[in-house]
């Protein structure tokens, strides 16, 4: 494990969408090479930071941050910063799975096209790379022309992180990637991650404080625009140090 | 006293199918009542041949060409301007002042009775600039007048291709233009190509706007500064003068069926189109 390496710095982040605040000052650091699991209840905030990692929030009109997110000590809101390569490092997996209106293949190969590769032995093998980590290139791998749009639920949420890993991204941001999906599909997400954080760093915004438990290394607790407590993921599901974390696990609220 | 919802439900689909089945024969009546009348002149020689005694006999076949030449000038200089307007109206601008104004605009302009278009274009393309009654000026006439149909419908098009999509391509890292070339557009391409449709359907069968600047002449044009013809002013002008009835009508069955199979064929073509992605 390298848990000493830094992938991200939040220092004093503060996120406003009009006039509304939905993240009051946020100070923490988010390792590499990791899952960091953020829970939370519903408005606490959890969608709007992830959102804001690969400046997703943006193209919304509205949106505004003070402080800054370092990643690998690099602000990205900086100037300097291309938001363009940084969504690339940055790859992100929807609440609700989206795939694009096109073929499986072409759903995978979409953002790698992009980066100018064009090789079709390339793109093939990458395509079967990407399936294969997502725990989908058994079930697809025969029908790849089929639409994206054609597969159940879970197969197009692992189309959607297949997609995401085909960019080789440094690091993935899943937004509740499982809430609409049954049992065995959220397994599989979840076995898939299990392997991907030895190359990648994870960040996933869940609902389900059992999934933080059972997949992530850290946890953070989020409550009301406010980052209240981050730890070992054992840590914070045993002996939290904030009382608000420990109603929220055991259930009192949220 | 209260009337069962099994009644209410039957009581719906009675009327409800009742003026579906109005409409279609309203449609039926016009389409077979044009032909009918069209028959007795309708033939090959009828379309290949040239009008003589200023229509009295003779064939259309100018007006064929006419009907198909100012159409396809008026999509060829609105279609592309009324797409890229609509781009840039849903995909590159916020809501602001100013683009309510131009929304409020097209809609006041797609209001417009074609006549109004006419009277334009006789003053600005025939007179002003000099162009006179040529395609010309029917053409850029007739795409003034679509424009705004043009633009309405592909901006309700791109505005039904779900904001998820582009979230997805801007996630993986496309530019906004790459966005719209690779997601945004062919997704709403059926609803534009709809609108185009719709625009040629018109073009073809304007009469009002036509007359006053492509002017009326019978013969073949062979530059774009020629006068023209078009089948509905062919049609106007037997009717109207009293040249001939017969082929009046066998110019409107003509027209009639040039219009509905232009429709058939492009809502074949846009099925199968529909089919090969989905």
């Amino acid at each position: 494990m390298s848990g000493m390496n830094i992938k991200f710095k939040i220092e004093n982040l503060s996120i406003f969408c009009n006039k509304e605040q939905y993240l009051k000052n946020a100070n923490f650091d988010i390792s590499a090479n990791e899952i960091l699991g953020i829970i939370g209840p519903s408005g606490s905030g959890k969608t709007t930071f992830l959102r804001a990692l690969n400046r997703m929030n943006e193209l919304h009109p509205g949106f505004r941050n003070e402080g800054r997110i370092l990643m690998d000590g690099n602000d990205i809101y900086s100037p300097d910063t291309d938001v363009i390569e940084l969504r690339k490092k940055v790859g992100i997996v929807f609440a609700m799975p989206a795939p694009l209106p096109m073929s499986i293949y072409e759903n995978v190969v979409y953002g790698v096209r992009l980066s100018g590769i064009h090789d079709s032995q390339k793109l093939d093998q990458l395509v079967e790379e990407s399936l294969t980590e997502s725990y989908l290139w058994n079930e697809v791998k025969d029908r790849l022309k089929l639409s994206g749009l054609r597969l159940s639920g879970g197969q197009q949420q692992r189309l959607c992180l297949a997609r995401v890993l085909a960019m080789k991204p440094d690091v993935i941001l899943l937004d509740e990637p499982c809430s609409g999906l049954d049992p065995i599909s959220t397994s599989k997400i979840e076995d898939a991650l299990n392997e991907l954080k030895k190359n990648y760093t994870i960040i996933l915004v869940t609902n389900n404080t059992k999934q933080a438990a059972r997949v992530s290394d850290k946890t953070a607790f989020f409550l009301m625009g406010e980052m209240i407590e981050i730890g070992d993921t054992k840590k914070i599901f045993t002996s939290p140090l904030k009382k608000e974390t420990d109603d929220y696990i055991t259930g009192k609220f949220g | 006293m209260r009337i069962l919802p099994k009644y209410t439900q039957r009581g719906a689909v009675v009327i409800l199918m009742a003026a579906t089945l109005f409409i279609l024969l309203v449609l039926a009546f016009i389409v077979i009542f044009i032909l009918m009348k069209g028959f007795s002149v309708l033939s090959l020689n009828f379309l290949i041949s040239s009008p003589e005694d200023m229509g009295r006999s003779g064939g259309i076949f100018p007006t064929l060409i006419g009907s198909a030449i100012l159409p396809i000038l008026a999509i060829v200089i609105a279609g592309p301007l009324g797409v890229l307007t609509s781009v840039y109206l849903c995909e590159y601008t916020r809501e602001t002042r100013i683009t309510k104004i131009i929304r409020f605009a097209t809609d006041c302009l797609s209001g417009i009775p074609s006549i109004i278009f006419g009277l334009f274009g006789f003053i600005f393309f025939v007179e002003t600039l000099g162009f006179g009654w040529s395609i010309l000026s029917g053409g850029l006439t007739l795409a003034v007048m679509v424009l705004p149909t043009i633009i309405r419908t592909s901006e309700e098009a791109l505005r039904a291709v779900p904001q998820s999509y582009r979230e997805v391509s801007f996630s993986l890292g496309a530019s906004r233009w790459h966005t719209v070339k690779k997601v945004v557009l062919p997704n709403a391409l059926p609803g534009i190509v709809t609108g185009i449709m719709l625009s040629i359907g018109r073009s073809i069968s304007e009469t009002a706007a036509v007359i006053f600047t492509a002017g009326s002449s019978l013969r073949l044009p062979t530059s774009l500064f020629d006068s023209t013809r078009t089948m509905a002013v062919h049609f106007y002008i037997l009717a109207r003068e009293g040249i001939s009835n017969e082929n009046a009508y066998g110019t409107a069955a003509v027209l009639i069926i040039a219009v509905l199979s232009i429709n058939l064929i492009a809502y074949w073509t846009m099925n199968r189109f529909i089919a090969k992605r989905s």
